[in-house]
């Protein structure tokens, strides 16, 4: 007979972890079960961008959390708070960067407008076509590659067993606890939590749910080393550019621009007729990168549900079984709202509200 | 409806064959290469400055080559790097005139090998050049790597580029083959069935041993030393799988080094359109799976030549129209294509085994993993060292995706292309993982570094197809 765990994880991700070490610190038996390894998914192939100027308003506070979270991770995540600015270069960009960037300020993010004269100030290797812009002091970026690393160091000093090259193929109800049937044995725990990004769907329908999830599939595109053209995480007034140079001279370009492919399919490809796009807008913000050659192009799978919330408490009619996922800016607010669902799993008040994925009908047919 | 039933990658001896077959079946087809003219390494086609030197033979088929893929009526893109593909199929590349996307239903990949590196101390000294580098030097441009050249690594290259740079009037100071005499021995019987190639082989043994140049079998550089650039060879005997042994050390003065062992298939273009690989150590390492027309996984992507396991030129052509034979089936052509089909498998099997054997030659065993030394840079790109990434192993990585995400190792402009095996020779050495569990590199896009300029061209900034911006 395996060991009872009084918690399994599916999702070594930056949310799975989070939520298991906290889970752990508060004296459960926690293990993270993780498909491939930890934070090699969205966690390990995102831009690394932490911008407050790009978070929804409603999850300003937690974005805030979240950047504490990552300054205090420090050299371990390659965190430099570099401060952020957001480009419009006409007066409809503008008029929505006016209009939004207010919006976020009232939310608590310390954003201010600047005027053309100061963006040429801050980079002077900025295209001179701004007519509007913002700036956030709190702004900057981390290394995403390093999440993984980093939440291994803390799962282990946590106490959390880690199970990774452990796909979950079945989850079954037995004597009151959960029973993951796994390649390498079953997993028995009392209380389960899906945090599997992506892969949410297809892990919530084996305990009978229907979840509204669906997959962005976000491109992020890295150049060679160059000269130093940029200090600040630059960014344009629809969020469709997130771009940085890191301290080696490579700058990293994201923005959101949509590859092909589906978690089911089991992979996803970069679709040169988005990149295009997306390399002629950080050309057109950053003119100096013409002679920068691009070295690699990349897609991460992001998930999302309807309204774009998180997906983030008890899974509907299913007595000890939690989901987590689906965080916009996911990257910024995991570490955060990963340890609230540690807390409200061992049975603590979280200090900011979860986001109940009751609000969705799943059609929870109580399978398990 | 696109122009083309058929794109080439690549117009080596594969590739040129690919498309002069599929002209003689009616196929409309297109053939890119990155290089100026037909012909691919092995017959590369001489810098215009060069026609007056002496022709050798290789010469005289390239230019045959490029006379029957001229006039096969195939449209050839040549001075184009593809750098995207997507299924089904367009071909994205940059060309003298710009951005040119193709679009085919079928697509022959025939875009040949790369050289295998293993990392010795100081191979990244200028002066060091891989022996493919070498041939391309020698053929394309009549330039000598160095006036006293050592010649290291494994597998019949070593001869050629030996003996080509003695030809061309330089000294090679030592032959240095890791391979001990007895395992070209080995392999003599499928040399023996192919006595005119074992007679070019013996040729160029033959014009080593008049010019006395030293051959040392069973020997390894130890390392390269120098300051700003090759200085002295330090050599000495390995054991049957490569390993280091003994003292029995020799300092050789040299300004050059010619190093490589052996050829890898390249699998980039492949890999990128996700079909399926699998290790294959006798054809040269990861190799898509195919069919019997060489179709890949991925239905209407075919491969020929190097590409689909290291077989060398004399077997080239004939994988190239097996697979225009496929293409033309796929497209439901006339004629009795399945007998010849089945006809021409054979014959390419048959003509496969001498460069297959000399594929075998070169490959290094798990042992040579030894032959890096703990402070030996082993990733270029990021300045990575073996002990750096023997260090990420002891943590944990058993893939190259695992490398990657701890060390950086193949995130450079090499995409992996250059340390890739060398990692994954290292993460077996340390965990006794086969190859397939370590995986290959990850390929992406670009597939080869590209200027952001030469991708964007010129644009206008109204025109951008700005989605709607993401929800407040």
């Amino acid at each position: 007979m395996s060991a009872l765990y009084d918690l399994a994880v599916i999702g070594g991700g930056i949310l799975g972890s989070a939520a298991a070490c906290r889970a752990a610190e508060g004296g459960m038996r926690t293990i993270v079960i993780e498909q491939q390894t930890l934070g090699s998914g969205a966690s390990g192939v995102n831009a690394g961008t932490l911008s407050l100027q790009i978070k929804r308003v409603r999850l300003m506070p937690y974005a805030i959390k979240g950047h504490e979270l990552w300054e205090r991770a420090g050299e371990r995540v390659g965190f430099h708070k570099t401060g952020g600015i957001t480009l419009a270069f006409n007066q409809r960009e503008a008029d929505l960067l006016h209009e939004r960037m207010a919006l976020k300020r009232e939310a608590g993010a310390p954003i201010e407008l600047i005027t053309p004269a100061r963006v040429a100030e801050l980079e002077p290797n900025l295209s001179r076509k701004v007519v509007a812009a913002s700036w956030c002091g709190e702004d900057g970026y981390a290394n995403a590659s390093l999440s993984g690393a980093y939440y291994r160091t803390l799962l282990e000093a946590a106490g959390v067993d880690i199970r990774e090259r452990t796909p979950v193929t079945a989850i079954d109800r037995r004597g009151g606890a959960f029973e993951l049937a796994t390649p390498a044995g079953p997993v028995r725990a009392t209380r389960l939590l899906l945090a599997c990004g992506a892969w949410l769907r297809s892990a919530g329908a084996m305990i009978g749910l229907d979840l509204p999830v669906r997959a962005r599939v976000n491109t992020v595109s890295v150049t060679e080393r160059g000269p130093a053209l940029v200090g600040t995480v630059v960014g344009h007034a629809t969020g469709l550019l997130t771009l940085k140079q890191k301290p080696n001279g490579s700058v990293l370009i994201g923005g959101g621009w949509q590859g092909t492919g589906s978690p089911d399919e089991g992979r996803s490809s970069v679709d040169p007729a988005t990149l295009l796009p997306n390399l002629r807008l950080a050309m057109f913000a950053v003119p100096g990168l013409d002679r920068f050659r691009v070295v690699r192009s990349w897609t991460g799978f992001e998930a999302n549900v309807p309204d774009f919330y998180p997906l983030a408490g008890p899974a509907p009619g299913i007595d000890n079984a939690f989901l987590l996922g689906c965080v916009r800016g996911g990257y910024t607010i995991g570490p955060y709202i990963g340890a609230l669902m540690g807390d409200l799993i061992v049975g603590r008040e979280p200090e900011l509200p979860l986001f109940d994925p009751g609000r969705f009908a799943t059609e929870a047919s109580a399978a398990a | 409806m696109s122009d083309y039933d058929l794109i080439v990658l690549g117009a080596g001896p594969a590739g040129a064959a690919a498309a002069i077959k599929a002209r003689s079946l009616d196929l409309r087809v297109a053939v890119i290469d990155e290089a100026p003219a037909a012909g691919g390494q092995v017959y590369r086609a001489p810098s215009p400055a060069l026609t007056a030197t002496q022709p050798d033979a290789d010469r005289a088929r390239g230019d045959a080559l490029r006379a029957r893929l001229a006039a096969s009526g195939a449209v050839l893109y040549a001075n184009h790097r593809v750098w995207s593909l997507t299924a089904i199929f367009s071909v994205i590349a940059i060309g003298p005139d710009g951005p040119l996307t193709l679009e085919a239903p079928n697509l022959i990949v025939a875009a040949g090998a790369v050289e295998r590196h293993i990392p010795v101390t100081g191979w990244t000294l200028p002066g060091v050049i891989g022996l493919a580098g070498a041939t391309i030097l020698l053929k394309a441009h009549g330039v000598l790597p160095g006036r006293r050249v050592v010649v290291a690594g494994s597998g019949p290259l070593l001869l050629l580029v030996a003996s080509k740079i003695v030809a061309a009037g330089g000294e090679v100071v030592a032959v240095v083959d890791a391979a001990p005499r007895t395992s070209w021995l080995a392999r003599a019987g499928a040399m023996l069935a192919r006595p005119d190639l074992m007679a070019k082989g013996a040729g160029w043994l033959l014009a080593l041993l008049k010019a006395r140049v030293p051959i040392h079998s069973g020997t390894a550089i130890r390392a390269i030393h120098g300051t700003d650039g090759v200085e002295s060879v330090t050599i000495g005997p390995v054991d049957r799988d490569w390993r280091p042994v003994g003292e029995a050390e020799r300092t050789i003065a040299a300004d050059a080094v010619c190093l490589g062992f052996g050829l890898l298939p390249s699998t980039d273009v492949t890999r990128l359109l996700g079909a399926e690989h699998r290790y294959e150590p006798e054809l040269g390492g990861w190799i898509p799976a195919v069919d019997t027309s060489l179709q890949t996984s991925v239905p209407g992507l075919f491969v020929a030549g190097d590409g689909a396991g290291v077989r060398g030129a004399d077997a080239a052509p004939l994988s190239g129209e097996l697979a225009a034979l496929g293409v033309a089936r796929r497209l439901g052509r006339g004629g009795d294509l399945a007998s010849e089909i089945t006809k021409v498998e054979a014959d390419w099997r048959k003509s496969g085994r001498f460069g297959a054997a000399m594929s075998a030659l070169a490959m290094p065993p798990p042992g040579a993993a030894a032959m890096i030394d703990d402070g030996t840079t082993v990733c270029r790109c990021e300045g990575l060292s073996r002990a750096t990434l023997d260090s990420a192993i002891a943590g944990g990585a058993r893939t190259l995706a695992d490398l990657k995400a701890m060390t950086r190792c193949g995130m450079g402009p090499c995409g992996g292309r250059v340390c890739g095996e060398a990692a994954a020779m290292l993460i077996a050495a340390a965990t006794g993982w086969d190859r397939e569990a370590i995986g290959q590199p990850s390929a992406r896009p670009p597939l080869r570094p590209v200027p952001l300029a030469a991708i964007a061209g010129a644009f206008d900034y109204d025109e951008l197809p700005i989605p709607a911006p993401a929800p407040l």
